[in-house]
């Protein structure tokens, strides 16, 4: 396992606002939205260097979402900020009907993603808006996994013409990956090269699986850590190459184990290359009140959760 | 000046297509199809400044219309194809598989004149206030014009619009509201009672004007005094008192044709009432 350090602890939310403002200043059609949560997805800074691109929305989520088509239905490229529940799950005929199925360039930006949203609870916690965006045609879904990623990731999709997805989180996080790496869609990323195991994480779950290949490298289990930032189109060729290379699979994500990334990769597995797998995401339940570290533990969600998948799917190679 | 006599020939047309269309795959929207084609023939062929022959997506340069109720998109297509967008022969695809013209507008077949699909409700205001902001950031003085269903104001988003609109001063865009008070399960007052409909619209910061839709010449005199009002800090709410299944005398004033086909006598006795302008499809 070689070292990976990181330089800063920041949220991905900031990489998000930061990355907002820099897309700001290089394209001037790109216009943003909010539902009333301007400082909760940091996009104070693009409101305030371009006053006359951004548009307060209030608490109307519909709204936004039909604004947005129109907006890009004009040839702008509108970004809408608001929760990732209230990004999915609150519009998602809206989503479905005005950005997908018309295939409108709307960029759905969407923060305080899965249970690392901590107190507000289960009612703001969505662990489902990866299934619920990845089942609609012509999405892409991007989930990235530090400040650095989610900034560069923010840039990126204001230059793909179409939906898309992106989701970040409210936690302070490492931040590892390289400032100048450049963020392609659809492309896996490989974190370490190993031999006995694969690790396909997304998002927070990323770090975690950095942290896991550490302890399991003191156990003598040389891991691969693949950071797939892109849940959809997959990078399915990189998913198949390490898979076939370490003979069995180990899937992180902060989502429900129903509809996540696991489900992608088990499918991948499942018609090409049947191997063992083994899951870390949560159960068919809601989550709960907590600060998120205690509920990444209770949930299932730490280092110690990856270490003990890898080694029951080691054993059941 | 509108050539009334003009008009009303097309939108004669029009209702011959909208029930031969839908008689022939024996589904589809005839009664509110019916009830809108004045005001859609009139928008499409008097009041709005558009390019059918190069269709541009983005309409910048000129005024866009967007259907909130897409259900009756037979009169819509209809519309569009005598108005230049696509040949008058495609109609005769609607319904049918592999075809543009889908049970309900859509953007995924690249049917020229259609912007944003539509069928689920209430979705259209907030798509024509997203494309007004972008005419004001462009500094085109262009309008937006929408078409709802009085039904389709028992949906939540239509007045999220309306609050947006009314608060930032969204003054580029007309909204009409089909006030034909019938919804399928039964007229408006029985199935959701709107109350003053007027008054909401004003509470939510809108000149509100009354317009009878299915007569030519009020069309054309409320639309000009509608577009003369743009431009003055309030956007503009237009109820447009129509009959659902207007033109068809055994379809108007009921709810029973909002989504039925006629059989093969009926269309005979529809058409019988309306003789062919334009050459039929």
């Amino acid at each position: 396992m070689k070292k990976i350090t990181y330089t800063d602890i920041n949220d991905t939310r900031s990489g998000f606002g930061a990355g907002l403002l820099e897309a700001g200043k290089k394209n001037k059609n790109v216009v943003a939205m909010c539902a009333d949560l301007i400082g909760s997805l940091k996009m104070d800074a693009f409101k305030d260097e371009f006053p006359e691109r951004f548009f307060q929305v209030g608490i109307s989520e519909a709204n936004m979402i039909g604004m947005a088509g129109g907006l890009a239905t004009a040839g702008k490229i509108p970004v809408t900020g608001t929760f990732a529940n209230f990004s999915t799950a609150r519009v998602l005929d809206q989503v479905r009907q005005t950005v997908a199925y018309s295939n409108k360039n709307v960029k759905i930006c969407a923060s305080h993603a899965g249970l690392t949203l901590g107190e507000d609870g289960a009612t703001h916690q969505t662990m489902e808006d990866i299934s619920m965006m990845k089942n609609l045609p012509n999405m892409v879904v991007i989930n990235p996994c530090d400040y650095n990623q989610t900034k560069a990731a923010t840039e990126a999709i204001m230059e793909y013409v179409g939906p898309v997805y992106l989701r970040f989180g409210r936690p302070k996080v490492p931040n590892f990956t390289p400032a100048d790496q450049e963020f392609k869609i659809g492309e896996a990323l490989m974190l370490n090269e190993g031999a006995d195991v694969s690790i396909f994480a997304t998002g927070h779950m990323v770090w975690k699986s950095i942290e896991a290949g550490e302890i399991l490298a003191e156990k003598g289990i040389d891991v691969e850590i693949i950071n797939i930032h892109t849940i959809k189109p997959m990078d399915k060729e990189a998913v198949l190459k390490s898979a076939a290379k370490t003979g069995c699979v180990v899937t992180a994500e902060e989502h429900l184990r129903n509809g996540g990334l696991g489900d992608n990769i088990a499918q991948i597995l499942a018609l090409n290359n049947p191997l063992p797998m083994e899951m870390v995401a949560v159960d068919d339940k809601f989550g709960e009140s907590g600060t998120p570290d205690e509920l990444m533990t209770k949930y299932g969600l730490d280092a110690k959760d990856i270490v003990a998948a890898v080694e029951r799917v080691i054993a059941r190679k | 000046m509108a050539d009334i006599k003009q008009l009303q020939d097309f939108a004669t047309q029009v209702r011959r297509d909208i029930l031969r269309m839908v008689h022939a795959v024996s589904s589809g929207h005839p009664g509110g199809s019916l009830g809108a084609t004045d005001f859609v023939t009139a928008l499409y062929q008097e009041i709005m400044e558009h390019n059918a022959s190069n269709f541009n997506m983005e309409a910048n340069g000129e005024d866009v219309f967007f259907l909130s109720n897409g259900h009756i998109s037979p009169m819509w297509y209809s519309v569009l194809a005598h108005s230049g967008y696509f040949a008058v022969s495609e109609l005769a695809t609607f319904r049918k598989l592999n075809s543009r013209l889908q049970g309900h507008p859509t953007t995924a077949e690249g049917l020229e004149g259609i912007r944003m699909a539509s069928g689920s409700l209430g979705q259209g205001l907030s798509v024509a206030l997203g494309v007004a902001l972008a005419k004001k950031l462009d500094g085109d003085n262009h309008l937006v014009y929408t078409l709802h269903g009085d039904g389709e104001l028992d949906e939540g988003q239509i007045w999220e619009a309306a609050l947006y609109a009314g608060a930032k001063k969204i003054d580029n865009i007309i909204a009409t509201v089909d006030y034909n008070k019938q919804q399928i399960d039964g007229s408006i007052e029985h199935v959701m009672d709107l109350g003053d409909l007027g008054a909401k619209w004003r509470a939510f910061g809108w000149q509100v004007m009354e317009m009878q839709g299915n007569d030519m010449a009020d069309i054309i005199k409320v639309m000009a005094e509608a577009k003369a009002a743009t431009g003055k800090g309030k956007p503009i709410a237009i109820l447009m008192h129509t009959e659902m299944g207007a033109g068809v005398d055994f379809m108007e004033g009921t709810h029973q044709w909002h989504g039925k086909a006629p059989n093969d006598d009926q269309l005979a006795t529809a058409l019988a009432q309306l003789p062919e302008t334009l050459g039929d499809y």
